[in-house]
């Protein structure tokens, strides 16, 4: 069923039907629908969407760090065979920053101002790994090295007002590769930096991962980056996956008219257009989803089935498209949704 | 640093100077000295006399500068009322003041802190609740309330505690504490109760806010991220960047804890230097007047240095100076 069995056996991540809501005066909001999706060993898996989709708030809650108000509704989060989604506050922290770890968007407030780097990656280190206060120095040298710090033995005492923008998200990118995870979740790694760096940062933060053989999902709304980058790519739309399948595919031929429509808004190099396309309209809010296929109000191919319900996600080719125009092409498609 | 450090003395001693200029203005405004020390029997020989001996014939920016220049070593002169040097009285009236002010800010920012970070951690439990409920109260009753307060609870209705007085001091060279005698240490207790209970209260409702300000901040999101334990980071991370702000505010009310124990002294009849300012302000007696106004602005430009050079040690962004501003 559904995007499973494209992925190697034994993902070492497999999020199942997650769904998550804001309980609010106002009622319950659903911010995330039926998210399932896997990432095999060493695998990149690219999520794409515009502001609001739910994309950082799935990396947040397979980490555990949804605050409150809101809560996980439904579906299952497995790490490498473990359910994670239910062990309780303690059993996350361990596996944060040990199993999992996270980059945020922004270097320049991810790093405690008031603590050497240095210090920081040792006290990752010191949590998750029984070594000596000297090991773990020993080993954020190294890792500041490794992300390519210049003069690492004398940048480790510094502090991180002293490093550069993106220099600060090398040292990030070491923190959270510190104790060594098997997933690491980049949430907009390279938003906040200047667009030169991008592509040095993202470049860096694969080829660690490679060598490790480290998983990542890495969120975006850069789709050139998801491009160079990604193995895989799921694309959101209003709180689901609309879209998933192997980069290529869905770059190439997208399945869904939202992809379809988010690829037509990237410039080509050399090729002349005149004008990209644009999706009209935005997305809705929480609180105001269509009935049906949310994506129906701005959709140019929408028919009547899509405002009578959500299609379910099927698989048409390489990818998987949550959309009724497919319905057709898949004879599988299970009552997903 | 150093640079700052000079900058920060400076700027300080621009502030004596003008208050020294204040305070030098008062002998020509409230009162004539010669009448007030001849007494008004004296001939008109005396008084041009004792004018010229004084040097209030020169110009006033030579006698400026003969003022600055006794204060400078502490000299404020005669006391009119007492007729004693008034270093003299202030030095007998310091211990007494500083002991009350240090035990009260000490009391005021310890447990102030202690409380605030409590109600930051613990945001909706009953007990949160109920400090977040009392330090309204110690922020809205004024000082001689609370001090008449604890007197009529302690003192006079179940006779535990002294109402007024040091109680026995011992005296070690020029300073004398109650600290070393039961009675001087039941004495202290209610009056510094007194003084400490608004700052306190303030502190810790600045901690609790800026705790939970910093506790909304991305690093602290990020170290959760990366698996630091709860307490690590309420107390190792978000602490030491609460603790920035709340260095200014409890800094600015150690300064003005020991300059305007004024009302606190005069409750519990406190033998410092707020009770010789109410004295002397009855008396329009100048000189011990103005030195007072030196002392307060001394306190503050003293307690505003310090807490300019905590900020080196407590945040790194300020130690490497300009270069911060050029950074990324």
């Amino acid at each position: 069923m559904m995007a499973a069995d494209e992925t190697a056996m034994d993902p070492v991540l497999s999020v199942r039907n997650l769904s998550l809501e804001f309980v609010t005066r106002r009622g319950v909001l659903r911010a995330l629908n039926e998210i399932s999706f896997d990432i095999a060993r060493g695998e990149v898996l690219g999520v794409v969407g515009e502001s609001g989709a739910g994309k950082s708030l799935t990396g947040t809650a397979i980490i555990g760090l949804i605050d409150k108000p809101g809560r996980l509704s439904g579906g299952e989060i497995w790490l490498k065979g473990q359910r994670i989604d239910n062990i309780g506050h303690d059993g996350l922290r361990k596996i944060r920053g040990r199993r999992i770890g996270m980059i945020f968007q922004d270097p320049l407030t991810s790093l405690n101002p008031l603590f050497r780097v240095g210090d920081q990656i040792a006290e990752t280190i010191l949590t998750h790994m029984p070594v000596s206060k000297a090991e773990a120095r020993a080993r954020a040298l190294a890792l500041l090295t490794e992300v390519g710090i210049p003069a690492p033995e004398n940048r480790i005492d510094a502090y991180p007002h002293e490093f550069s923008g993106g220099m600060r998200q090398r040292v990030v990118i070491a923190l959270a590769l510190a104790a060594e995870p098997d997933l690491i979740i980049a949430d907009e790694p390279t938003t906040a930096l200047d667009v030169s760096v991008q592509a040095q940062i993202i470049t860096l933060l694969k080829r660690l991962c490679r060598t490790r053989g480290t998983s990542v999902m890495l969120i975006t709304h850069d789709m050139g980056v998801i491009a160079e980058t990604a193995d895989r790519v799921a694309v959101m739309y209003a709180g689901r996956i609309v879209e998933i399948g192997p980069v290529a595919d869905v770059i190439r031929h997208p399945k869904h008219p939202y992809a379809s429509g988010l690829m037509g808004a990237i410039p080509a190099l050399g090729a002349k257009v005149q004008r990209l396309t644009q999706i009209s309209g935005a997305m809705p809010r929480l609180n105001a989803i269509p009935p049906g296929c949310a994506f129906r109000p701005r959709c140019m191919q929408a028919i009547g089935k899509c405002a009578e319900a959500v299609p379910p996600l099927v698989r048409v080719g390489a990818t998987s498209a949550r959309c009724w125009l497919h319905e057709e092409q898949d004879e599988r498609s299970a009552a997903h949704g | 640093m150093f640079a700052f450090a000079i900058r920060s003395l400076a700027q300080g001693v621009l502030v004596l100077v003008t208050v020294a200029f204040i305070a030098f203005s008062m002998f020509r405004f409230v009162g004539d000295p010669v009448v007030n020390m001849l007494g008004q029997e004296a001939t008109q020989q005396d008084r041009q006399e004792l004018t010229e001996r004084l040097g209030l014939n020169d110009p006033w920016p030579i006698q400026f500068a003969r003022f600055l220049g006794d204060a400078a070593q502490g000299e404020f002169g005669v006391s009119y009322r007492q007729g004693r040097k008034v270093s003299d009285l202030i030095r007998e009236r310091l211990p007494a003041t500083l002991e009350l002010a240090v035990l009260s800010a000490i009391f005021a920012t310890g447990l102030g802190v202690l409380l605030g970070v409590y109600a930051a951690i613990n945001r909706t439990g009953f007990v949160s609740n109920v400090i977040m409920t009392t330090s309204l109260i110690g922020v809205s009753l004024p000082t001689f309330l609370i001090g008449i307060g604890l007197i009529y609870i302690f003192a006079v209705e179940l006779r535990w505690l002294p109402s007024f007085g040091r109680g026995e001091v011992v005296r070690l060279g020029w300073w004398s504490t109650g600290l070393l005698t039961e009675s001087g240490r039941k004495s202290l207790i209610l009056p510094v109760l007194t003084l400490g209970f608004f700052q306190l209260t303030l502190i810790m409702r600045l901690v609790r806010a800026e705790m939970l300000e910093v506790m909304r901040a991305d690093f602290i999101r990020f170290a959760r991220a990366r698996g630091i334990a709860d307490r690590s980071i309420e107390l190792r991370h978000a602490l030491r960047n609460t603790l920035i702000p709340v260095v200014t505010i409890a800094g600015l009310q150690l300064g003005s804890v020991i300059a305007f124990a004024i009302v606190t002294e005069t409750v519990f009849q406190w033998p410092g230097l707020g009770a010789l300012f109410v004295n002397a302000v009855q008396f329009a007696d100048v000189p011990v007047m103005s030195a007072y106004l030196m002392f307060v602005a001394a306190v503050f430009v003293i307690v505003n240095l310090t807490v300019d050079l905590l900020y080196f040690i407590l945040d790194p962004r300020l130690r490497s100076g300009r270069r911060v501003a050029k950074g990324h």
